[in-house]
């Protein structure tokens, strides 16, 4: 039995280990190890179970944004289910807009899409160049989180605009979208402004400013088909 | 014990230099073993390493061994200017080398940033002094004028622009078939700053002016700060009175900047005239073009709405009296004739 043991260390047996080093130990098998990935296992969870958590995260995460206090849970555990259902639902509100009919000047689907994904891919490979220390996925969700309050006020225009399209229904408007659009930048700005350099906070704040200025003009502007 | 005695009395010829330790029993070979892997890993990790070492230390050699082999000749023929020869290139092989290493770099996204971080290294107040300079020309063409080479601004100005230009589409209702009113603004802002700036900096290098690519990008990409304000103002306040009043007042001036500084930075009367020539014309129609593709529309369309409407009522009123009248005179002449 020993011999067989030493066997398959005969091909080695030019390698040399010196002396001083003392060649013992004991067998140890790490268990805990393994036992630690069962907790997080959600292979045999019902579906509906890790959906309704998934939500509550995104719900979570919109609450943060309502309520803009300095708190890093928006960046800590980022996801982008909530940016894209914002951006689904604020594109799917624009859709049909009076110019839709004749296949011109309202904002289209894709055009929306692309300037939600567009403006935040920019702003954050700006905030990036300017020295921040965000990584790129978490201002994205950051950004597109923030959009909330601009989507709520797209609902809350078509609400208005069923009742009419007067001179004080546009006067609703302008208030809502104009109060929601410096939500959303003072919203984000909270989250990104403290990975920035102090000094060049303003220099970030720009594009974000511009990037939401111009989603809440293409909302203010938005006037549905007859 | 006895195993450990075994091991000991069979390994004496392979394991001469473990005897020692193997006295402690089957226990401990497992741990030699253990022992083992670690070091024969060591040392393939030292044998890769080594590889690589002697890998480029191969090619050092390579090259030391060409250059040894073009020296004799090059020495034999030429004398001092074979070694001069050989200097030369030892040192662009070398900055291919460094050439090569860099460009490896920048596939890495994040050495791209890196690499892209200076252009953006400017602090609030200087972009804001830089965006008030762009309007003032200044009046020294014997000295080159000192141009920054920032992109923070620049880049920000053709952002402000498209913004602009979507809101100046949208007013005027404009039509784009095949394609997006945001593509096209995006399209004609960051066409117009990239093509311009590289077509002035290629008529600067023929020209032999003294500016680089970067402050050129810089120089045009303030010079569209005027643009932004006029456009701005005039998609808002349609008179046309006052958008040329803008257009030779604001226009004019940040035209009249980037000629300055283009002037102080090249020789010669023919090159200055060319090359300032082309900048403002190019500068002052953009702006002209900007504000009349997207702004003549909505008169367009007045025109279109008011001329069909008006101009045929004009032709009956003015046909209808002709034709009664003439039908009368018709009818008074039959009458006439018949009586």
């Amino acid at each position: 039995m020993a011999e067989e043991a030493s066997r398959p260390f005969a091909g080695l047996s030019d390698v040399s280990i010196p002396e001083d080093i003392p060649v013992e130990g004991d067998i140890s098998v790490p268990v805990g190890a393994s036992r630690r990935d069962d907790e997080y296992s959600t292979l045999d969870e019902p579906v509906k179970e890790t959906i309704l958590r998934d939500l509550r995260a995104v719900g979570k995460k919109f609450i943060h944004v309502l309520y803009p206090k300095r708190s890093s849970a928006l960046l800590r555990d980022w996801d982008l289910w909530g940016p894209l259902l914002l951006c689904v639902t604020l594109a799917l509100l624009l859709q049909g807009g009076a110019a839709d009919s004749d296949d011109q000047g309202g904002p289209q689907f894709a055009e929306v899409f692309v300037i939600i994904w567009f403006g935040s891919i920019v702003i954050t490979l700006n905030s990036k160049l300017l020295g921040g220390t965000i990584s790129f996925f978490q201002s994205l969700c950051v950004l597109g989180y923030c959009i909330m309050p601009l989507t709520v006020a797209m609902a809350v225009c078509r609400i208005v605009l069923i009742g009419g399209s007067g001179t004080v229904s546009f006067a609703v408007r302008l208030v809502v979208v104009t109060a929601s659009f410096g939500w959303s930048t003072f919203a984000s700005t909270a989250f990104l402004a403290d990975s920035q350099p102090p000094n060049r906070k303003a220099l970030v704040v720009y594009p974000v400013f511009l990037f939401y200025f111009v989603i809440g003009w293409m909302i203010l502007t938005f006037s549905p088909s007859q | 014990m006895s195993a450990g005695s075994g091991n000991r009395n069979t390994n004496t010829e392979p394991w001469g230099s473990f005897d020692d330790n193997l006295v402690q029993g089957g226990g401990a070979a497992v741990i030699d073993m253990e022992n083992m892997d670690d070091t024969s890993g060591s040392s393939f990790e030292d044998m890769g390493e080594m590889h690589q070492r002697m890998k480029e230390e191969e090619e050092v050699s390579e090259e030391a061994a060409a250059a040894d082999d073009d020296s004799p000749e090059d020495g034999e023929f030429l004398g001092m200017k074979g070694i001069k020869g050989q200097l030369g290139r030892q040192v662009a092989d070398e900055v291919w080398r460094a050439g090569k290493r860099q460009a490896s770099k920048a596939f890495n996204l994040y050495a791209n940033i890196d690499i892209l971080r200076p252009y953006f290294d400017v602090e609030p107040i200087q972009v804001r002094s830089r965006l008030i300079e762009s309007m003032i020309p200044v009046r020294m063409i014997n000295f080159p004028q000192k141009i920054a080479g920032e992109l923070y601004g620049p880049l920000m100005l053709v952002f402000t622009l498209v913004a602009i230009l979507l809101h100046g589409m949208k007013t005027s209702g404009t039509v784009i078939r095949e394609g997006t009113l945001m593509g096209t603004a995006i399209g004609t802002c960051f066409g117009y700053w990239l093509g311009v700036s590289s077509f002035i900096y290629f008529l600067a290098y023929l020209v032999n002016a003294q500016i680089t690519m970067l402050q050129m990008l810089s120089l045009l990409g303030y010079g569209l700060f005027g643009h932004c304000v006029v456009l701005f103002v005039t998609y808002n306040i349609h008179f046309h009175f006052l958008f040329y009043v803008l257009w030779l007042l604001v226009g004019g001036l940040s035209t009249l900047r980037m000629v300055a500084a283009l002037l102080s930075r090249t020789v010669g009367k023919t090159p200055r005239l060319l090359l300032c020539g082309t900048l403002s014309l190019l500068h002052m129609l953009f702006l002209l073009y900007l504000h009349f593709s997207y702004h003549k529309i909505i008169e367009g369309l007045l025109d279109t709405l008011e001329g069909p409407n008006l101009s045929p009522i004009q032709r009956v009123a003015r046909d209808v009296p002709e034709l009664t009248l003439n039908a009368t005179a018709r009818s008074l002449g039959v009458t006439l004739m018949s009586h």
